[in-house]
Parts: structure tokens; sequence; C-alpha cells
């Protein structure tokens, strides 16, 4: 497998404080990569280090091209669509408006529209709710938005913020099982960030597990997923 | 009752000026949460530019073209330049940065153009539309200038992408970023359309109050009381705002306090408004951030 | 920016050195044979005006943290107080003051209370509104009996008392510099008390001030109206000295030149409004001069304004001097003392 996205003694800052030491990562072409840990360790830090959304140290590579010192929407142009934290619904736009807010950034209106249907195809519910404000909609509709207006950027990578936080675990289970299938059928590769391990490691080929902003471990997930005394100290089942 | 029509007709005139001082007021404050005390200012320096080159023997409609182009530009470069390093500065900072700009703009137009007050034609002849002395043309054509403006920016708004990424850079520009939108360009964009709608409302006041460095003064305080009675963030808000105050203040100079403390009117609209109901009539509440 | 100034050491030797340095300049008049000197007391006169109309404005922006754009219509008020009060009731000009100050103090604490539910911007922008509104206002016909309409009101220069030997201009100097001494100690001591922390606090935070059982809406309130009173003064002081009043001398741009006396002098510092005083004169004196300098170093073909030479200033100082000269000069004997220790280091 090649090396998609790649960060090499990433450190980040917040204001003064220092967020994340030295980390080396790796996403492979095609693959899903989660990052695990306890709250503060560091995982929202890294998704944001990579954008270049904070201050931060280190390389990244991204198809082999340096953008460690690329502004956030130029790396977002290149094709990493960042689902953040929060969902960040436009929430006085319509959906309508909230997916088609992408066509700013493309070029290929045909194949824009095409996407737009893609993502009715995955998210049904989307087009029921079309026209109505996007603040008005549940919290799962709004992670669905969310990962809709990703789709929209026609991304080779998706970095995902805690897709599953305050969701109804019917509707996170639902939300996990579509990102599959974008994975796999859309052949975007994942960088996820979870509290809620087990999914994660169902859904991830490979894994970080990080504390107070170090790597702990790292490995392909079977293995994490096997190794029960890591399992117990540092994602709790 | 035809001299209240009279002052109907003026009202809504005036009313359509303030509407566009207040549009470009709420174009900055929407996006950047800025009051611009130099909005007013610009729109004089740019009736300036339009009065120089109609003077050079450029067609009016050319000159109020090109004149609106010049305007957006220098809003831009106004963001950009002399803005962008103030991005982080407290309010205070933003303040005198404002004061300062307006006192800028007003000395170098009293430099080149002086003080003396001067003509500006207007496109519209200054007869009546029905023979009955009621509605002059000169009035419908200020109306359906700024009508016009408003329908295009509807359209800009509301169905380009552009439009569209400024709305969503304003609104939440941290998101905005994650889907690509150069939002600080967004913000110049907006400096550039606010200055342009700035000029077209000097451009159009200036035949009605004569062209004078001062000229945009009381218009600007005026604008104000429109932007904060339709409620500061809500472009459409600033349009009816605009309007009901222009006419509020023809009823009310005429029939109540005179024409000479029009100007205490505004204020006691604004602090009125400020004081009683802050979110305008259209607007949605301001939420104090902790 | 806090009032650290105030317990250190040195500083009330320093300011009794400045004061008597400025109370011995118009004794100059008694050994130079210099025609103009009347004229740089008369100039002096003004600085100490507009030092203590910055020194009300900067009660309220620099350590309150309210934003005004409005106290040319408080300057303006204390100023027709005064004229009104010497032309129509025959008041000696001394008298007028107190009088002035507190109908500005309650015009202030009147417009401080709306003021409440405004910050920042909004504030700002009530406050402009004012200042715009205030000439027309003063021009109003219905009161022109005792304003004096559009004329304004001539009034005539008291002569100093026989015993003191001192020229017109000399005296009023005198009185503008023991008003501006009285107001300056008067606001160090408000500052350096209790109510100076809490007017602090609220600038600082205002929340966390007002969960300490700060009363914001007293202090913010109290804080304006003595913010305006004391700018009255400078207004009426100015009306006795220039022994004139207009409505069109009170437009924005004086409020304007508040503020830049208040930002070139240093936000949040009392010598700084004595700085800006001066300064304020000095530009409206020298801008001919300045004008002209410009006008031949850079072969410019129209006079360069004294507006625009502030707004240039304003704009480069929020660059590169947000805390205007005393803060500088803070700086940079901050620097100086521990220079030795980072060199021991």
């Amino acid at each position: 497998m090649v090396a998609l996205l790649e960060a090499k003694a990433l450190s980040a800052w917040h204001g003064p404080i220092r967020g994340l030491y030295e980390l080396d990562l790796t996403v492979e072409q095609g693959g899903v990569t989660a990052l695990l840990g306890a709250n503060g360790a560091g995982k929202t830090t890294t998704l944001r280090a990579l954008c270049n959304m904070v201050r931060r140290a280190g390389t990244t590579t991204f198809q082999g091209v340096d953008i460690s010192r690329r502004s956030t929407e130029d790396i977002v142009r290149m094709g990493v669509a960042h689902v953040p934290e929060g969902r960040g619904t436009f929430v006085a736009l319509t959906v309508e408006e909230n997916l088609r807010l992408a066509l700013h950034t493309r070029r290929d209106k045909a194949a824009a529209m095409r996407d737009r249907d893609l993502v009715f195809g995955y998210f049904p519910i989307l087009q029921e709710r079309l026209h109505q404000q996007a603040g008005t909609l549940s919290g799962g509709e709004q992670q669905m938005l969310a990962i809709g207006r990703a789709l929209m950027l026609a991304p080779k990578l998706m970095l995902l913020d805690e897709p599953s936080f305050g969701l109804a675990p019917l509707i996170v289970r639902e939300i996990f099982r579509i990102l599959r299938q974008i994975n796999e059928h859309e052949h975007v590769s994942m960088l996820i960030v979870e509290q809620n391990a087990a999914l994660a490691l169902d859904l991830a080929d490979t894994v970080y597990l990080l504390e107070t902003g170090k790597v702990v471990t790292s490995g392909p997930s079977a293995l994490i997923q096997n190794d029960e005394a890591l399992r117990k100290s540092y994602l709790g089942y | 009752m035809d001299f209240f029509i009279q002052q109907i007709a003026s009202g809504l005139t005036s009313g359509a000026i303030y509407a566009c001082v207040a549009l470009g007021l709420v174009m900055i404050y929407v996006s950047t949460d800025h009051i611009n005390f130099a909005q007013g200012e610009m729109a004089m320096f740019a009736t300036y530019l339009a009065w120089a080159m109609i003077n050079a023997g450029v067609p009016y409609w050319i000159a109020f073209g090109l004149t609106i182009a010049v305007a957006f530009f220098g809003g831009l470069f106004i963001q950009r330049v002399i803005l962008k390093p103030l991005e982080h500065a407290p309010v205070l900072a933003l303040v005198v940065c404002f004061i300062a700009l307006l006192s800028i703009f007003n000395a170098i137009a009293g430099m080149i153009w002086s003080y003396t007050i001067k003509q500006f034609p207007s496109p519209f002849p200054s007869h009546d539309l029905f023979g009955n002395g009621l509605v002059s043309v000169q009035q419908l054509g200020v109306v359906g200038v700024t009508l016009v403006m408003l329908g295009l920016l509807t359209v800009f708004f509301r169905f380009t992408t552009l439009g569209l990424a400024m709305r969503a850079a304003a609104q939440n520009p941290a998101s905005a970023r994650l889907m690509g939108v150069r939002v600080a360009w967004m913000l110049a964009l907006g400096w550039g359309l606010a200055a342009s709608i700035g000029a077209i409302a000097g451009m159009l006041v200036a035949p009605i109050v004569f062209l004078d460095p001062n000229m945009m003064n009381g218009i600007l305080v005026y604008g104000f009381a429109s932007a904060l009675v339709g409620g500061i963030g809500n472009p459409m808000g600033a349009v009816a705002g605009g309007f009901i105050v222009g006419v509020l203040e023809n009823l009310v100079g005429s029939y109540v306090i005179g024409n000479e403390l029009k100007l205490s009117f505004a204020l006691v609209v604004v602090v009125g408004v400020l004081l009683l109901k802050p979110a305008g009539l259209f607007g949605r509440v301001i939420v104090r951030r902790v | 920016m806090t009032a650290n100034w105030a317990n250190k050491r040195g500083v009330g030797a320093g300011a009794l050195l400045a004061w008597a340095g400025l109370a011995l300049l118009p004794l100059i008049g008694f050994i130079t044979e210099n025609t103009s000197f009347d004229y740089y007391m008369y100039m002096g006169q003004s600085m100490l005006i507009y030092a203590i109309a910055v020194l009300g404005l900067n009660l309220l922006i620099g350590f309150n943290g309210q934003i005004s754009l409005g106290h040319s219509a408080f300057f303006a008020l204390g100023a027709y107080t005064t004229a009104i009060l010497m032309n129509f009731g025959g008041w000696p000009y001394w008298a007028t003051l107190p009088v002035a100050a507190v109908v500005c103090f309650l015009a202030g604490l009147a417009f401080g209370f709306p003021a409440l539910k405004l910050e920042g911007h909004y504030l700002a922008l009530a406050t402009f509104t004012l200042a715009i509104a205030m000439p027309q206002l003063l021009k109003y016909k219905a009161i022109a009996g005792w304003t004096g309409g559009v004329g304004g009101v001539l009034l005539d220069k008291p002569d100093p008392p026989e015993w003191t030997g001192l020229s017109a201009d000399q005296f009023l100097y005198y009185l503008c510099l023991f008003c501006a001494m009285v107001l300056f100690w008067l606001v160090f001591n408000l500052l350096r008390g209790r109510s100076g922390r809490a007017i602090m606090a609220i600038r600082d935070h205002t929340m966390a001030a007002s969960t300490m059982g700060i009363d914001i809406a007293r202090y913010k309130t109290v804080a304006f109206g003595i913010s305006a009173g004391i700018t009255g003064i400078a207004g009426a002081l100015s009306a006795i000295t220039v022994a004139y009043v207009a409505p069109d001398s009170f437009t924005l741009q004086l409020s304007i030149s508040f503020l830049v006396g208040l930002v070139v002098g240093g936000i949040a510092s009392l010598p700084g409004c004595l700085i800006g005083g001066a300064f304020i004169v000095l530009v409206q004196n020298s801008a001919q001069s300045i004008s002209d300098w410009m006008k031949g170093t850079f072969a410019l073909r129209y006079d360069v304004p004294a507006w625009a030479i502030y707004g240039v200033l304003l704009l480069a100082l929020m660059y590169v001097l947000p805390d205007g000269i005393a803060g500088g000069c803070a700086r940079i004997r901050a620097w100086w003392t521990t220079r030795g220790r980072r060199e021991a280091q």
C-alpha cells in the first residue's frame, strides 16, 4: 500500500500550551486509520494540525506533496475534507445551500451534480429536508449533512472528528455503516477520531493510541482488538 | 392631503438613500461585527470621483458605473491593507482606525476639491411625474435605482455560489474554511460591495443636498438609525428600516419638530432602538458572548 | 495597562517637578522681550484645556473601557453653561466653573444610563450620533435667545486681579493650570482607591467584576458622569479663555481631536493626557508649516490639511505604538531597567 497522508514529528500548540508532541502518522491509500484515546489526548488537535488550523511544527505530506505550509483552504482544495468537531453546520443556510457551497471550489459542475446525487443515495433524508434550514435538523441529520458536505468536495481523504458525538447508538451504527460504504465504493481514505473505540476498531484497519499528546502504541486494528491488556487500560472495554 | 403625499414621496426618496447607506453598514457588520464609521466619507469620496469624471466629459451613466467599480476596489484595498493587520485588535483600536479613515477621506476630499459646495448632476429630470406637483421623476429615479440594486444583490447572494460562499463565511468562518472558502477574501469582498453600495448612495444624494466633503455626516447618522431599526444583522431589515426612517423623518420634520432638529431626531431613534429593541424590528436578538 | 505607576516610587516626585515646571513657564514673560509671548501663553492655555478634556475621556475609555465619540457635546455643554451664566446672569467667570461641572456631570449621568446597555461598537455609535447632532441642537431657534443661534455668544475676557501684576493671558494660564492640577489630583486619587479598582476591573472583565459584587451599573454611569463633568470644565475654561462660543466649534472633529490626544498620549495614562493635550495644539498650530514642508519636499500640488495628518497618525499609532507615547516611554524604561539583569544572565 502507498501512503496517502504522512505526518512526521507533528507538534501543535493551543496558544502557549503544547497539545501534541512529535507525532508520526500515516494514512494508507484507501485505508481507514483511527485515532483513539481519552479526552484531551490530542486527537482533535492532530486533525487540526494536519489542516493547519492551529500553530504547528513538523512536516505533513499529502500524495507526496509537502502541505506543511499550505493554508487550510488550499489543503481542503487538494482533496482533504475535514468533518469538524460539532459538525460545522451553516445553521441559517438551507440543506441545499450547505451542499451547494462545495460548488464554490469546484470547476467540474457536472461531476458535482453527480456527487450530489451520490450524497442523496447515501443519505436520502437530506433530500427530504432539502429546503429546510440546516439549523432545524436533528443531531444525526446534521452529522449526515456534514459528511455529505465533505463528500461534495470529491475528497481523497476524509478527516472525521467524532462522528458519533451526542448521537443515539442506532444512528451511530447507521453512520458507521455508511462510512464503510463510502470508503469501499468511493475509495475515500479516512482518518477518524473516536471516543467509541469498539466501532472505530471495526471500521479502521490501522489504529493509533494517543495519550497526553503522544502515541502510546500503533498497529493493525485487529492486533489492538485482541490485546486485552491494552484494550482494558486505554479503551475501557 | 397633497402636502402629506409630497412628504411621503420625499420621505421614500431619502429612505432609499438611507437604505443604501444602511445596507453598506450591514454588509460590513454581518461579516466582521464592525461598525464602519468611515462608510459615509467613503461614499462622499466616491461621489467626488464621479463628479470629476462627469466634469471631464464622461457621460453620466458611464461615470456612474466606473465609480462603483473604483469604489469596489477601494473597499477591497482598505480591508486587505489597512484592516487586515488589526484583525485581532480590541474594539477601541478598530473604532480609532475607522475614525482615522473618516478624517483622512474628509481631509483629502477637502484638499483636492475644496470645501465649497458643488452642483452634482442628476440623470433624472426634475419635473413632475403626473403634472400635479406631487411626485417628481427624480424621486422615482432614486427609489428605482435603489430597488434595482437591491434586486441585483438579492440575486447575487441567493443564486450565485460566490454569494453563497460569502454568506457561509460570515456565518461560520471556521467551517467555511473547511469547505475551501477563502474567508479572508470574502471579508474583503464584503468591504468592496459595501463601498460600492455607499458610492451609489452618495451619487443619488449629491444632486439633492449638493456635493461637499461633509455631505454624508447627517446621512450616515440616518443610515445608522435605519440599520438599527431594521436589525443591524439583517440586509432586508436595513432596507425596510431605511424607508421607515426616511418617511418618519419627513413627517416628524414637517408636522412636529421642524427641520432644524432632524439630526436630534436621528439621535433619539438610535438611542431609543438600542435601548428598547436592540434587535431592531426584523433582526435576531444580539447574543452577548462571554 | 494597569495603574501600577501609582504605586511606584518616584512618580510623585516626577509629577511634582512637571507641575512646578509648568507653573514657572509664565514667569519667563517677565524676562523676555518676545512680543508673541502672550500668544504662547494662549497656546499653553489651550494645551491645558485639551489635557483636561483628554483626562475626562481617558477616565471613561482608558480606565473604564467605555468608548465615547461624543465628548465634544459635553465640552460644548460646559462652554455654553459658562457663556450663558456670564452673559445673562452676570456671573463672575470662576463661579461658572462648578456649575458647568455639575451640569455636565448630570448630562453625563443621563447619557451614561442608557449607555449601560450598550457596549463597544454600539456605544461608539450612539455617542457618534450625539456628536453629529450637537451643533444642530445648539443652533435651534427656540433657544437662540440664550445660545445666540448660529452666531454664538461673545464674552469679555476676565481681567486679572491687579495685585498679581500678571497679563490677562498669564493669568488665564494660571487659571487653567490650577484647574488641571486639581482635576488630575482628584482623578489620581479616585483611581488609586477602591472605586478606581472597581472602575478598572469593569474594563478588564465585566463579568468577573460583577461576580465580585461590584455594582456595574452604578460605577459605569458614575464614571460616565464624572468623565463628562471633567470634559465640561474644559469646555467652560475654553469659553473663558477664547471669550467666544459658537456651535460650529463643537463638531465631531473636536471629539476626534480628543481621541487623537488620548491615543497619542497613551490610553489609560495620566501623564499621557498632558502629552496628548500639548500634541493636539502643536499639530493644529504647525499644520500650516507641516503642510508647506510636505508641499515643498514631495512637490505636492495641494495643501495638506491637519485632519489628514491626524488620520494618518492615528492609523500609524494603532500599528506601531498602540499604547501611545507614555506607554512607549514606559516600555523603554522597563527595557532599560531589566537590561542589566539580562546581561548578567
